[in-house]
């Protein structure tokens, strides 16, 4: 087999991607054909760099959702022979049907590097996210009553916050993310704090809202805490009697210590604006009409912080991904094998110098992630503002 | 102004000792212990055996008691074996024991041993800042000016193309974490293979195989612009970019202020404007932000130092980790958050010395 030219890479790469491609057209032919139903995020494609964040952000998703139709070869399984091979190169012995040829080259262990990359965007896209919504969630629950009370609870609350912030990232890294804190069960102790947040959060929303309606809020209530303490028990203890809800404990460690780190930021976030928005006058009459302080804090700030909220959330998933892939190139990733894009990275730097491509094809890739998500943010920013 | 500090460094105490508390904690868990008994003494000991060496070498007291112990404030312990020998955490193997100190910890300037580089841990750390002060000093003298001006340029005619241009360029820069931009610039300019150095070399321009060096090792030694610059670009690169968007922040919002207006009216040239009126209140902003990236730049130390194998304090830092090196990784927070805690110090006294309106207030 003649191994790929560059021309060869670069149409069977569009090729692979072709679901993404596809995909990508019809979200922007529906978002631009619906934009001025869909509200901010319509107008995000009013502003071209929001247009291209949005794109590339997508991309990834769709990249996450299809990968096992894109990959070529199996990303865990290793090839004899073919150990560093370059880009283009073509498999020594290609099973019948399979595919020829290493589009991205292969690693120092002989895995193909273009079907790693494309399975450590799932790895990367399942964790960030999520741990980004559930930092929100702690950072917001803690966040109001700190700013709309003030006080102690304040006082106590932002020296907290501040304290985990002034810790160095990577030093509580080594100490969170390690075997032996597995041993010790810490991880289930942060879990079972962190992962309450949640169920709290939407238990208060909807006893807020609905108490004037009993049967209304026994309902939402009843649920929220039935669905949300199930998943927390399966989450956090990996005690869910259905097996639905279960958690890996490195995952989870991982998962934790992100959360844990992120959460401060947006307390502080949160805090802020809220400091600001309770002086204005619709709270002033929220408190007159008798109306209790969490209906307040939840049913009118909050709704109206969302714009600052929401581009925070883009640059946090960003943030988060940047974070994660730390991990990863400490070798204090999920799992040693896992083609997540800081280990890989990781596993190439040693061979930098001589064979690049492993190492460069997932920074790539984590780049354009986050450039992806910046852009985002900022295209959000600005169409916010324009209101 | 003097209770501000005052105040100021009071919370400042009490962050270090919570923070201090929460690393000894994490690093003298029971699990790493056991991993230590077994890396000093014997790797194939018995469960019970862990648990005697754990008893006689002091570590089964209440953790705050050992905390007080290591930061000196409460007398080191002090045991007779059953052979009548004197142990004890202030007196060293084979010395007299009626000669040692009550107290010895972080006060008294004893820091430990370290396991790794069986050195004093002050010396361990010594070595390290020392080179770390190097990479830093020339982060900075990259960085600060770079970003100033890339902040101030697209801040002084917001929305022009140049505004675009930079801005573009700041977010592609805040996007790159230091272990990508690490990469490809080894790829780039380092890597015999790939990149501007074959060719550079096929032509004849440079007399090695790269035109940068893919490692910083010889730096430690001797500084040159070929070792040094790849992981200073590294480091600089990540910060450049934010504090540019803050500088140009705050550089639109000096612009459109009414006294610049009010000087531009009565004829002032645009570069006066900017050079003499905008500029000092403009860079107010930036002063806090670039303190405050002194945490940041830890993070982004020890990333590259890792990646380019310099063994400043983020290699001390990483070794002292993976290895158990309970000790030397104690000290290396104590100096983090030492650093993190001055520099907020810094940041907030100075933001109220550089702002006169708050001064006022």
């Amino acid at each position: 087999m003649e191994p790929l030219s560059w021309g060869g890479v670069f149409s069977g790469i569009f090729v692979q991607f072709m679901p993404v491609w596809i995909s990508l057209i019809l979200a922007y032919a529906v978002s631009i054909r619906f934009k001025r139903r869909l509200g901010l995020f319509g107008k995000l494609f009013d502003s071209p760099v929001g247009m291209i964040g949005f794109g590339i952000v997508m991309f990834w998703v769709f990249t996450a959702v299809f990968a096992g139709m894109i990959i070529t070869m199996d990303p865990l399984a290793q090839f004899s022979g073919s150990k560093n091979a370059i880009v283009g190169s073509a498999l020594k012995a290609p099973d019948d049907g399979a595919y020829t040829h290493f589009l991205l080259g292969a690693d120092h262990v002989a895995r193909d590097v273009f079907s790693r990359m494309v399975m450590g965007a799932r790895d990367v896209l399942k964790i960030a996210p999520a741990a980004t919504v559930f930092a929100f969630m702690v950072g917001v629950t803690l966040g109001l009553p700190a700013g709309y009370f003030g006080g102690a609870l304040d006082t106590v609350l932002s020296f907290l916050a501040n304290l985990v912030l002034a810790f160095p990232v990577i030093l509580l890294f080594y100490l969170l993310v390690t075997p032996e804190i597995v041993k010790t069960g810490i991880p289930i102790y942060f879990a079972a704090v962190l992962f309450l947040f949640p169920v709290i959060f939407f238990t208060i929303l909807f006893n807020s809202r609905f108490f004037t309606n009993p049967p209304k809020r026994n309902l939402f209530v009843g649920l929220t805490l039935v669905f949300g303490l199930w998943a927390y028990s399966g989450l956090a203890f990996n005690m869910d009697p259905t097996g639905v809800f279960s958690m890996d404990p490195n995952l989870l460690n991982v998962f934790v210590s992100v959360v844990f780190v992120n959460s401060p930021g947006v307390f502080r976030i949160v805090r802020g604006m809220v400091m600001d928005i309770k002086t204005r006058d619709y709270v002033a009459a929220g408190q007159t009409r008798g109306e209790g302080p969490w209906y307040i804090m939840l049913w009118e700030i909050l709704p109206n912080a969302r714009g600052p909220l929401i581009v925070d959330f883009c640059l946090r998933i960003g943030y988060t991904t940047i974070l994660l892939g730390t991990l990863g190139f400490f070798g204090l990733g999920v799992s040693p094998e896992s083609p997540d894009w800081g280990s890989t990275i990781d596993d190439g730097r040693k061979l930098l110098s001589i064979v690049p491509h492993p190492a460069l094809v997932p920074a790539i890739a984590l780049m354009s992630l986050v450039l992806g998500l910046n852009l985002l943010a900022d295209g959000l920013r600005e169409e916010s503002l324009k209101d | 102004m003097l209770f501000f500090i005052l105040r100021r460094l009071g919370v400042m105490v009490l962050t270090a000792l919570a923070l201090t508390f929460i690393v000894f904690y994490l690093t003298n868990l029971p699990p790493n212990l056991e991993k230590l008994a077994k890396s000093e003494a014997s790797v194939r000991m018995t469960d019970d055996q862990v648990v005697s060496w754990i008893e006689n070498n002091g570590f089964n007291t209440p953790v705050l008691a050992r905390y007080g112990e290591w930061l000196g404030v409460l007398p080191g312990w002090v045991k007779t074996m059953d052979d009548g020998e004197v142990r004890g955490r202030c007196i060293p193997k084979g010395s007299d024991a009626a000669l040692a100190p009550g107290y010895c910890g972080l006060m008294q300037g004893t820091w430990g041993t370290s396991t790794v580089f069986k050195k004093p841990v002050t010396a361990v750390l010594a070595r390290g800042l020392g080179q770390t002060g190097w990479l830093m000093l020339a982060v900075m003298l990259v960085m600060v000016p770079t970003s100033l001006v890339l902040g101030v340029l697209s801040g002084m005619r917001e929305g022009s193309r140049t505004d675009r241009v930079l801005s573009t360029f700041a977010i592609a820069t805040t996007a790159t974490p230091e272990y990508v931009s690490g990469v490809i610039f080894i790829a780039l300019f380092a890597s015999a293979t790939t990149g501007i150095s074959p060719i550079l070399a096929s032509w004849g321009w440079i007399e090695g195989k790269t035109l940068f060096m893919g490692t910083a090792t010889s730096a430690m030694d001797n500084i040159t612009f070929w070792n040094f610059a790849l992981p200073v670009m590294t480091i600089a690169l990540y910060g450049i970019g934010y504090i540019a968007r803050m500088t140009r922040a705050s550089m639109t919002e000096v612009m459109t202020a009414q006294y610049i207006r009010t000087a531009r009216l009565k004829g002032v040239s645009f570069r006066q404007v900017v050079l003499r009126h905008a500029l000092r209140n403009a860079l107010i902003a930036p002063f806090t932000v670039i303190m405050l990236q002194f945490p940041w730049l830890l993070n982004g130390v020890v990333i590259v130092e890792t990646l380019f194998n310099y063994k400043g304090f983020g290699w001390t830092l990483v070794q002292a980790a993976g290895n158990n090196d309970i000790e030397l990784l104690l000290g290396c927070s104590v100096v983090a958050v030492f650093v993190v805690l001055v520099t907020q110090l810094i940041s907030d006294v100075g933001y109220v010395f550089l702002n006169p309106r708050i001064r006022l207030s």
